[in-house]
C-alpha cells in the first residue's frame, strides 16, 4: 500500500517534472520531398535562424524526415508529424506542402520553396491567407535574371531551357519565362528532361539552337547540373543558373537569394507564429535576396567575357 | 507511433491493399509481369482529380479514372497480344507513354485537390472524425475490392483466367481463349490500381506526376510478404494477405520513420524500410527451419 502512494507520488512528480519542461520547448517539425542540395540548405536555414533566436538546445526540439521523393511517404509523414503534435510543421517543397496540409487542420503549417501556392491550393490568398497555413513562396524573379544574361550577351536571341515538364515548380518558372520573353523579344527553347540521366542528352540538344542555357531551380536539373556545365564547355555555350549555388558548381552566373536566406525567411515565419501570431494572419511572402555570384574560370571556358559592371556588383566570385 | 500517424499508415496501407491486389492478379494469377501500374496508379488519380476539378460528381470522376486506368492494361495486353511484344517490355512502354499522358491530363504536374470535395464529403457529417472516417471508408473499399477479386476467381470464368496463368497451352487445349483472360485480366488489374491512385489523390489532398514512380515495386513487396505470411491455397486468404501485407509494408516505413532516435538519419528510410521488409520474409522461413529441425531432433 505505502509502496504504491511512494510510486504515484512519483508519478506525478515526473508528470509536473515534463510538463514544465515541456512548456519550455518548442517544437518545430520539418518535412521535405527529397533531399538535394538546395532543399537541405532551407532545412538548414530555419534551424539557424531559429537558433540565433534563443531555440537553442533543450529549448528547441527540430525533427527533419524526408520522403524520399515517394509522394505516398510524404503522405505518410504528414500523418506521423500531425500525431505527434509539433508547435509548427514547416513543409518543404510542393507535394510535402499538400500533405501537410491535407493532414493538419489544427497545427500551423509553413510551406517554403512552393512556387505557386495559389495553384497548389495551399492557401486561397496570398495577403492574410486565413487558416493554419502561411509560408514563402520562392517564384524566381525572371526579368532580373533575363537582364543579367543580357549583360553577358547584348544580343541574345534565343534561350535554351532544359527542365523536367513534370515538376509542378518548373513549368510555373518556364510559363512566366515565356511571357518575360516575349515581351524582350527573346525566344525560349524548351528541352525536356523527366530524368536526371536524361538532363545530358536534354542540354546537347541545345546545342545550335540558343545562344545561352539557363538552368531553372528544377530538383531534376540541379541534381544532374554537372551534364548541362559539360555541354555548356564543349559546345562553348554559356550556362546561367537561377541560384546561386549553381555557380559554385560551373554556371557561369547567377542573382538570387541562395536556399540558406530561403530558409532564415521561413524561420522568421515559424519564429512569429511561436511567438503566438496566428498562420492566418501572416501574409504569404515572396523570397528575398540579392547575392550575385560570378564564376570568371566557368566564363573563359564557356567563351563569353564577363562585363566589369557585373565584376563590381558581384557578391563573390570564383576564379 | 501515434494513432493519427497509426491511423494514416492504416489508411494508405489499405488504399496501397488494392494496388497488391492488382499485381498480385498479373504477376501470379496471370503470370504475366506488369509494369503497367506505375503508370495507371498516376492515371486514375489524374483523370478523377481533373474532373472533381472541373465540377463533376466525384464518384463518376472515381469510376472514370479507374476506367481509364483499365484501358491503359488494355493497351499493355494489346501491345503483347497482338504484336507479340514482350510483356515486360510492352508494359514498360504503356508506362512511360502514361507519364506524358498524365501530364496532358491535368494540363500541369500537380493538381491540388486540398479545397475540393471528395468521395469522403457526403460521411463527413455522420459525426466520425475525419482520421477515422478516411479509415474505415479505404478499409471499406480494399476489402470489398478484395472479396469481389476472391469470388471473382472461384467463378468459371476465374478459374479458366488462372489456368491460363499456370499452364497457356493446357488452358488453350482445353477449349479457353487465352487473349480474352489475358485482356481481362489486365484491365482489371490495373482498374484496381487505378482506383488505389484516385483514393489516394482525394485522400491526400493533390494527384502528382511523380506519385506513381515504384508502385510496382511496393505493391510487388506487399504481395510477397503476404504470400510469407500465409502458405494457404483459399484464394479468399490470398487475396486478404495481399491488403494485410501492404499494411505491414506501411508499418515498416513507419517504423523507419521513427528510428531516429537510434542515430538514424532522414536519408536512411529505403534502407531501414528495405531491411525490415527483408527480416519480415525470412523470419517465416527461419522459423520453419527451426522447426523442422526440432522435428527431426525429436525423432532421434
Amino acid at each position: 500500500m505505502k509502496l504504491t502512494s511512494i510510486f504515484n507520488v512519483m508519478a506525478l512528480s515526473t508528470a509536473v517534472l515534463c510538463t514544465s519542461l515541456q512548456a519550455k520547448t518548442v517544437y518545430v517539425a520539418t518535412t521535405a520531398i527529397v533531399e538535394h542540395p538546395a532543399l537541405d540548405a532551407v532545412r538548414d536555414g530555419i534551424k539557424a535562424v531559429l537558433n540565433e533566436n534563443g531555440y537553442t538546445g533543450d529549448k528547441l526540439k527540430f525533427t527533419y524526415e524526408s520522403a524520399q521523393g515517394q509522394p505516398a511517404i510524404a503522405a505518410q509523414i504528414a500523418r506521423k508529424m500531425v500525431g505527434d503534435q509539433p508547435d509548427v510543421i514547416v513543409a518543404i517543397a510542393t507535394p510535402s506542402a499538400q500533405a501537410a496540409v491535407s493532414a493538419s487542420k489544427k497545427i500551423p503549417v509553413v510551406f517554403s520553396a512552393v512556387t505557386d501556392p495559389v495553384g497548389a491550393k495551399l492557401v486561397s490568398r496570398l495577403i492574410q491567407p486565413g487558416g493554419n497555413v502561411t509560408g514563402l513562396s520562392d517564384m524566381v524573379n525572371v526579368r532580373q535574371h533575363f537582364s543579367l544574361i543580357k549583360e553577358f550577351l547584348p544580343n541574345l536571341k534565343t534561350l535554351g531551357v532544359p527542365y523536367n515538364p513534370g515538376e509542378a515548380n518548373s513549368v510555373a518558372i518556364v510559363n512566366a519565362l515565356k511571357e518575360a520573353a516575349q515581351e524582350m523579344g527573346i525566344t525560349i527553347v524548351e528541352s525536356p528532361a523527366p530524368k536526371s540521366s536524361d538532363v545530358m542528352i536534354a542540354s546537347k540538344q541545345l546545342v545550335g539552337k540558343a545562344d545561352a542555357i539557363y538552368c531553372t531551380t528544377d530538383n531534376t536539373i540541379i541534381s544532374a547540373f554537372e551534364s548541362v556545365v559539360k555541354v555548356g564547355m564543349d559546345a562553348q555555350i554559356p550556362v546561367f543558373a537561377a541560384d546561386t549555388g549553381s555557380v559554385e558548381r560551373g554556371a557561369v552566373a547567377a542573382v538570387s537569394y541562395d536556399y540558406g536566406d530561403l530558409g532564415r525567411q521561413t524561420g522568421k515565419i515559424v519564429i512569429r507564429i511561436l511567438k503566438g501570431e496566428k498562420p492566418g494572419m501572416i501574409d504569404v511572402k515572396m523570397a528575398e535576396g540579392t547575392s550575385l555570384f560570378v564564376n570568371t574560370k566557368m566564363a573563359a571556358r564557356m567563351g563569353v567575357t564577363v562585363p566589369e559592371a557585373v565584376l563590381a556588383r558581384a557578391t563573390k566570385i570564383i576564379k | 507511433m501515434s494513432l493519427f500517424a497509426f491511423l494514416g499508415t492504416l489508411e494508405i496501407g489499405f488504399i496501397y491493399g488494392l494496388v497488391a491486389i492488382g499485381v498480385y492478379l498479373t504477376f501470379r494469377v496471370l503470370d504475366f509481369p506488369d509494369l503497367t501500374v506505375d503508370g495507371s496508379f498516376t492515371l486514375g488519380a489524374a483523370v478523377t482529380a481533373t474532373l472533381i476539378v472541373a465540377g463533376q460528381n466525384v464518384y463518376l470522376a472515381t469510376l472514370l479514372g479507374t476506367l481509364a486506368a483499365s484501358c491503359a492494361g488494355l493497351v499493355t495486353a494489346w501491345l503483347n497480344l497482338r504484336f507479340n511484344i514482350l510483356h515486360l517490355l510492352a508494359s514498360i512502354l504503356t508506362m512511360t507513354a502514361l507519364y506524358t499522358i498524365n501530364l496532358r491530363v491535368m494540363g500541369k504536374p500537380n493538381l491540388a485537390l486540398i479545397m475540393e470535395p471528395t468521395v469522403l464529403t457526403p460521411f463527413e457529417g455522420l459525426g466520425l472524425p475525419d482520421m477515422y472516417l478516411k479509415v474505415v471508408f479505404v478499409a471499406v473499399c480494399a476489402i470489398i475490392g478484395g472479396l469481389l477479386v476472391a469470388w471473382f476467381l472461384h467463378t468459371e470464368y476465374g478459374l479458366a483466367m488462372r489456368a491460363v496463368g499456370s499452364n497457356k497451352r493446357m488452358a488453350q487445349a482445353n477449349g479457353i481463349v487465352v487473349t480474352e483472360k489475358v485482356y481481362v485480366g489486365l484491365a482489371l488489374s490495373n482498374g484496381l490500381v487505378g482506383l488505389a491512385g484516385a483514393l489516394f489523390a482525394q485522400t491526400n489532398g493533390f494527384a502528382d506526376s511523380t506519385m506513381g514512380i515504384g508502385t510496382i515495386v511496393v505493391g510487388l513487396a506487399a504481395v510477397i510478404i503476404g504470400e510469407s505470411l500465409s502458405s494457404s491455397r483459399s484464394m479468399l486468404l490470398i487475396v486478404m494477405s495481399c491488403i494485410i501485407g501492404s499494411i505491414l509494408y506501411r508499418i515498416a516505413v513507419s517504423m523507419a520513420l521513427n528510428a531516429d532516435f537510434l542515430g538514424f538519419q532522414a536519408s536512411d528510410l529505403n534502407l531501414i524500410t528495405a531491411v525490415l521488409v527483408a527480416l519480415a520474409l525470412v523470419f517465416p522461413k527461419l522459423r520453419n527451419e527451426w522447426k523442422a529441425k526440432r522435428a527431426t531432433e525429436d525423432k532421434i
